[in-house]
């Protein structure tokens, strides 16, 4: 029988997961589904859930400091959420899903399919890895190695996301599924711009599950602001896309929705 | 062996010694002859397995059982004993909102946790808070009115 492990604080857990190796639980939404009906048989599982450093939400200077084990219900509940987190955080599936997922779930799973990735990437956050011997700052780009595969080292907890602050910046985020609620995106589709003063100072452009990570581009975005024709804009992304067939969508819809989504944002 | 996990479950305390990532809904059925819970999709669809956990609503389905150490468990068998219940059920009856009764639980448990956020919820409201429970007979649209009336009628209920 496996046996469940409830350590107290960050420190206590980061001892734990250096000396047993347990399976890491936090919302279980994605560990539930992935091991239906199989259960770890010797391997103890820690669940982080309740750990108080981990829930955290807190705004430091220009950056929001959100704790890995919040779940999207706290998330969406918090008033230091800016509109262009809430926007895509209250697509993800239902509420009774949103009440046990958690956001450090979401990432460590790393669907590419995944709602708080795009966002993510468009806003350069960071992610802060820690383990027994210290803690790193990580680039959201550089933790992404591709489908379920990130830099996570083992005895590594992930403990906290930081999202740098962008007064005034306006999102969009499309999501391309089934059903409305509870379905993971073919494809989702995320803009976030600056408009301050009436002209476009910057613009953030983020696909997701159209290649084994998110897609975005600074070199793109330079040239949008430099106002190349969006034709030009769109060969660029058409190159930088690369989906696939699966059982969720076929590559080439994939690539024409991305494109279509794309070209309607451009010129609006 | 495992350490016992121990749980407020329906206002009475219990302790069990099991598997610690069975899950929530097996322990609900098989361990308590809890058998209001329904299994419905097993991946977190359809609802027919909420409950509510410390006040929130959670597919029990998706949940194990070690993740509810120290918490509050209300399964529709609980639900049962209050007030709200009964202004809840009685609604779902006048507006036809019952059908084969499958999802139902989930569904009440769905409003209940909805309008313990929210006492007068819009239809966009109710159809957000349902959008996680499939109904697979009535439509929605008399779920959405038996909620609506509960509201109305209930007031005082839901503070
Ligand atoms: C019906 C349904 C609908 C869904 N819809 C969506 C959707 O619309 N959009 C979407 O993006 N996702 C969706 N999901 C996926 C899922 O809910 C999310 O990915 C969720 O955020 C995962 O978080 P969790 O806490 O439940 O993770 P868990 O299942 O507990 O963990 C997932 C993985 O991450 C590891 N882990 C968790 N936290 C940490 C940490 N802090 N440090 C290191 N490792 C960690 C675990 O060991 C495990 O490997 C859906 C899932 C279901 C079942
Ligand atoms: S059985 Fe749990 S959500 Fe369907
Ligand atoms: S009444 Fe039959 S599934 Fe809802």
């Amino acid at each position: 029988m496996a046996v469940a492990v409830y350590p107290r604080n960050l420190a206590e857990a980061l001892r734990i997961l250096e000396i047993q190796s347990p399976l890491v639980l936090a919302g279980g939404t994605d560990l539930m589904v992935k091991r239906a009906g199989t259960y770890p048989d010797e391997c103890p599982v820690m669940y982080i859930g309740n750990l108080p450093e981990l829930r955290q939400i807190s705004r430091q200077g220009e950056e929001l400091r959100v704790g890995a084990a919040c779940t999207f219900t706290e998330l969406l509940a918090s008033p230091l959420l800016p509109d262009y987190l809430r926007v895509p955080l209250a697509q993800i599936a239902s509420p009774a899903i949103r009440n046990a997922a958690t956001i450090g779930g979401n990432l460590c799973n790393a669907s590419p399919a995944a709602d708080a990735l795009p966002m993510l990437y468009a806003l350069d956050a960071h992610f802060i890895l820690v383990s027994a011997a210290g803690e790193c700052r990580m680039p959201v780009r550089d933790f992404f190695l591709g489908p379920g595969k990130t830099m996570l080292a083992a005895g590594q907890l992930l403990a906290e996301i930081r999202i740098p602050i962008r007064e005034g910046w306006r999102c969009i985020y499309r999501k391309v599924g089934m059903r409305r609620a509870n379905s993971l995106s073919k494809l989702s589709f995320y803009a976030l711009s600056d408009c301050a003063g009436g002209r476009l100072q910057d613009i953030r452009i983020a696909f997701g599950a159209v290649a084994p990570t998110v897609v975005r581009s600074r070199e793109a975005e330079m040239k949008i602001l430099s106002g190349l024709p969006v034709e030009e804009i769109i060969l660029m992304y058409n190159g930088l896309i690369k989906p696939i067939d699966d059982a969720r969508s076929s590559s080439r819809y994939r690539r024409e929705a991305c494109i279509r989504l794309l070209k309607q944002y451009l010129q609006s | 062996m495992g350490e016992k996990i121990s749980f407020v479950l329906n206002g009475a305390n219990v302790s069990l010694e099991t598997e610690p990532m069975r899950r929530l809904l097996d322990v609900l059925r098989e361990d308590f002859g809890l058998t209001g819970s329904k299994e419905g999709c097993g991946e977190g669809e359809c609802g027919a397995c909420a409950v509510l956990v410390d006040g929130r609503l959670i597919n029990s389905c998706l949940m194990p059982v070690l993740a509810v150490q120290g918490k509050r468990v209300v399964t529709i068998e609980g639900f049962r004993e209050t007030a709200r219940f009964h202004a809840l059920s009685g609604s779902f009856d006048r507006a036809g909102a019952v059908q084969c009764g499958f999802c139902t639980p989930g569904m009440l448990l769905a409003a209940e946790a909805l309008l313990t956020d929210n006492p007068d919820p819009t239809e966009e409201d109710i159809r957000g808070a349902l959008s996680g429970n499939l109904c697979r007979c009535t439509g929605y649209t008399a779920i959405v009115e038996a909620i609506r009336n509960a509201a109305r009628e209930g007031e005082g209920l839901w503070p």
